[in-house]
């Protein structure tokens, strides 16, 4: 990771970085969604940066916060050796991001997964399909506010119940821990 | 068979050869098992290890897998099933043939294991009629040789009628949704 | 419903004597199919022989690995890591571990770091007999395939004796590894290389010289060095490209720094340099035990801190802090200060990351796992477009592709 990455980017985009920080020697970029393809074509093509390795894309949700979605790019250069993180933060009103496959094709699928778990959309790119969960899947299972359990059979299931259930918390129960207040994704389903 | 009913000669005379005929018909069964390993997940590691020389599934007359549904007679459900993948087993449940059984191997295919969630199946016997359920995560492969030698005594004790005066109603429900196995580039 | 694709036929001389119009045929090698470890849906348009199109459909192992990480604490997640790759189970234990102890800025001693390094190479040995022996396996020959097996269960009995799991370990903990090497095992694990080497030969007589494997795969699966960069390819299947791309060389971690060992490097990027890469792999990985066992020293194997590390048994059963310090780390779980890192390891497949946020609480707020599996899947219909349809089984078969990190 290095803070000559973080620099080149900020002299060279002042208006897209918000902030520019460095945590347990990992650097990152905040930007601004609407720079978010510049940003990704001068990290790739910049001689200096050469941040030619896609690692991956992904979301983080913190619900009680606004803008709620945070995508976490991660790249990294081989010749230069140094890693950088460029997050974007989107609002869940407007859950759409130019995608990033121009600049890199690896990031195809990922950002697929974030639509399939977390419904970020991305514009300019052909229709998006479900990474891992099937079509007729309705909502978005990574986020904060989906139930952890929350099946949607496709094929008519038998309704076998357990026969015995020892201690500890099963489906529909509160969880273990007294001190952490239950996530809205571990109370139990209420059909 | 806890009735009172009065035998004729001719029912105890087809008892005893419906029983000659059913212990005949269980041992040829049980020693040539084809498998349809369905392997999904980290159990599929184990299916290796006791196809392989050590762990011998061969010895037991299990050994050829036999990757068409029509060909097989004992579905071995490795690993998680999950509920994309449900009606791709259901299915080929279906298209399995008379006599078949199914062997549930680890515990996700059990009962869904460890993994209670939005995406797995809890358990194969919600979807198919299962005969033997091999714990474990995954299981030592002396334990899939120990469900397999129970297996095969079931299939041993099976009775088989000569003549089925009440066959079965067919099934007339075919399970909804989209038919996954119809492929095609979308 | 399969759509028809008329191919175009430019040169119509006359209705007698223009080319019969062609279709391609989609076919679909489903989601449970011999060829294709763990479960893959191919949409494959055929046009004769040759794939026009194709079209991985994953998604039949999800198993909600990250929703499942947020629910219970950093202890609890172990399990669920190692059924990501679960051929090699303890890399990604290791790996998950040593991401949370970089957040918590916590350092591990260093007989953990050697005991590490020799978990996660043994583990590399079994991934790659396992990838190599399954490529035999779908090209037709079964003696590599049951060779790799037998000395994959060699060295399990090995994992064993140490974890007490064969496949799925769950071993290490934050902070370091959960027990010392049991009494004897090195010399035993010493024969067992010895034997791990004649099998990996057996092998290598078997397929490397061999006319039709060469066939199969030269020339097969061509991806270009900057393709292979572009997509986001790391580890083995890079280094066929000719990429010199090792986590452990670039930024050393654990004991590699310590270690002498040879990065192979492919020059076409076809699918037999992929196999020759991990053969020549597995030697260097032997070589790299052989090399920790000769330079590890005694001492603790994980770091004394109440904060992260269960207190030692006669403690918690005799005096207060001891109970009160267990019971806490049970019962709300480690807790790791708040932030984001981003951590990453050469798993045999490639670069495995993580990418962690704790939000200060016991329980993960985000565990994401960067396999290196999904860009390679994704970058399948790149590197068989074109070619026929036997092409795609080595290609996917030198991916090695497990279902349990691509599709978590």
């Amino acid at each position: 990771m290095s803070e000559f990455a973080l620099q080149r980017v900020a002299e060279r985009f002042p208006d897209a970085v918000v902030q520019g920080y460095a945590y347990r020697g990992d650097e990152t970029l905040v930007i601004q969604r609407e720079h978010l393809v510049e940003v990704a074509r001068f990290c790739k093509d910049d001689p200096e940066l050469d941040l030619k390795l896609p690692l991956s894309v992904t979301c983080v949700d913190f619900i009680d916060e606004k803008p709620r979605f945070e995508l976490v790019y991660t790249l990294y250069s081989i010749t230069k050796k140094h890693h950088l993180r460029l997050k974007v933060r989107v609002g869940e009103d407007d859950p759409t991001v130019p995608s990033t496959i121009s600049v890199w094709r690896g990031m195809d699928w990922w950002e697929r997964y974030c639509w399939d778990m977390y419904g970020i959309r991305f514009s300019d790119r052909g229709p998006m399909k479900r990474l891992w969960m099937y079509e007729e899947f309705e909502g978005h299972p990574l986020r904060k506010d989906f139930p952890l359990r929350g099946r949607q059979p496709l094929i008519p299931e038998a309704d076998i119940q357990d026969i015995y259930r020892g201690p500890g918390p099963g489906p529909g129960s509160p969880p273990a821990s007294r001190s952490n207040p239950p996530r809205p994704s571990q109370l139990p389903i209420v059909k | 068979m806890a009735q009172e009913f009065i035998t004729t000669r001719r029912e105890e005379a087809q008892g005893f050869l419906e029983r000659m005929v059913s212990r005949g018909l269980g041992w040829a069964r049980k020693y040539s098992l084809f498998t349809y390993p369905f392997a999904t997940a980290c159990c599929g590691m184990e299916f290796m290890s006791i196809s392989g020389a050590r762990y011998d599934i061969a010895r037991f007359g299990a050994e050829f897998p036999r990757f068409s549904p029509r060909q097989a007679d004992m579905l071995m459900v490795i690993g998680t099933i999950n509920l994309k993948q449900a009606p791709i087993l259901k299915r080929v449940y279906e298209q399995m043939a008379e006599p078949k059984w199914v062997v549930a191997f680890g515990v996700c295919a059990s009962s869904g294991g460890f993994y209670d969630n939005y995406a797995v199946l809890q358990g194969i016997d919600k979807i198919i009629p299962v005969d033997v359920y091999i714990p474990g995560c995954p299981p030592r492969p002396e334990q899939v040789l120990d469900g397999l030698i129970l297996l095969q005594e079931k299939i041993q004790a099976q009775s088989h009628k000569l003549i089925d005066r009440h066959p079965p109603a067919p099934e007339t429900v075919r399970p909804a949704g989209r038919d996954l196995l119809i492929g095609g580039t979308k | 419903m399969p759509d028809n694709h008329e191919i175009a036929d430019t040169s119509a001389v006359g209705a007698l004597d223009a080319p019969l119009p062609r279709k391609t045929m989609s076919i679909n090698m489903g989601p449970s199919h011999p060829a294709s470890h763990g479960t893959v849906r191919f949409n494959i348009e055929l046009d004769g022989e040759n794939i026009v199109k194709l079209d991985p459909e994953i998604g039949f192992l999800h198993r909600g690995f990250e929703k499942s990480c947020e629910n219970v604490t950093w202890q609890q997640c172990l399990p669920y890591t190692d059924r990501l790759n679960y051929v090699s189970a303890l890399c990604n234990n290791f790996g998950f571990l040593t991401a949370i102890e970089k957040l918590a800025g916590i350092e591990i001693p260093e007989r953990a770091k050697y005991i590490r390094t020799i978990g996660a190479e043994i583990h590399r040995l079994c991934d790659h007999l396992t990838c190599v022996g399954a490529m035999g396996m779908e090209l037709g020959g079964f003696a590599p395939f049951l060779y790799a097996v037998e000395a994959r269960e060699l060295l399990w009995d090995r994992i064993a004796e140490l974890t007490g799991a064969r496949v799925t370990t769950s071993f290490g903990r934050i902070g370091g590894v959960e027990r010392d090497l049991p009494e004897g095992w090195v010399q035993k694990v010493e024969d067992t290389l010895v034997k791990v080497e004649e099998f990996r030969h057996e092998i290598d007589e078997l397929l490397t010289h061999n006319r039709i494997f060469i066939d199969r795969t030269r020339g097969t699966g061509v991806l270009s060095a900057e393709d292979a960069v572009d997509f986001g390819f790391t580890g083995p299947m890079l280094r066929a490209s000719g990429v010199d791309y090792d986590v452990r060389k670039a930024h050393p971690y654990w004991v590699y720094d310590r270690v002498q060992f040879r990065v192979p490097l492919g020059t076409t990027g076809d699918n037999f340099d992929r196999y020759y890469m991990r053969m020549a792999e597995m030697e260097e990985s032997i070589s790299i035990l052989r090399q920790c066992f000769a330079q590890m020293q005694p001492g603790p194997h994980i770091v004394d801190d109440w904060r992260f590390v269960l207190p030692p048994k006669p403690q918690v059963y005799s005096t207060i802090e001891g109970v009160i310090g267990h019971f806490k780390l049970i019962m709300e779980g480690v807790k790791i200060p708040k932030g984001e890192c981003y951590s990453f390891t050469e798993s045999p497949n490639g670069e495995l990351g993580w990418y962690l946020v704790s939000d200060g609480s016991g329980r993960p707020y985000k565990v994401h796992c960067r396999a290196p599996g999904i860009q390679m899947v994704g970058a399948l219909e790149h590197m068989v477009k074109g070619s026929l349809l036997p092409d795609l089984i080595p290609t996917f078969d030198a991916i090695n592709m497990i279902g349990g990190e691509v599709e978590q």
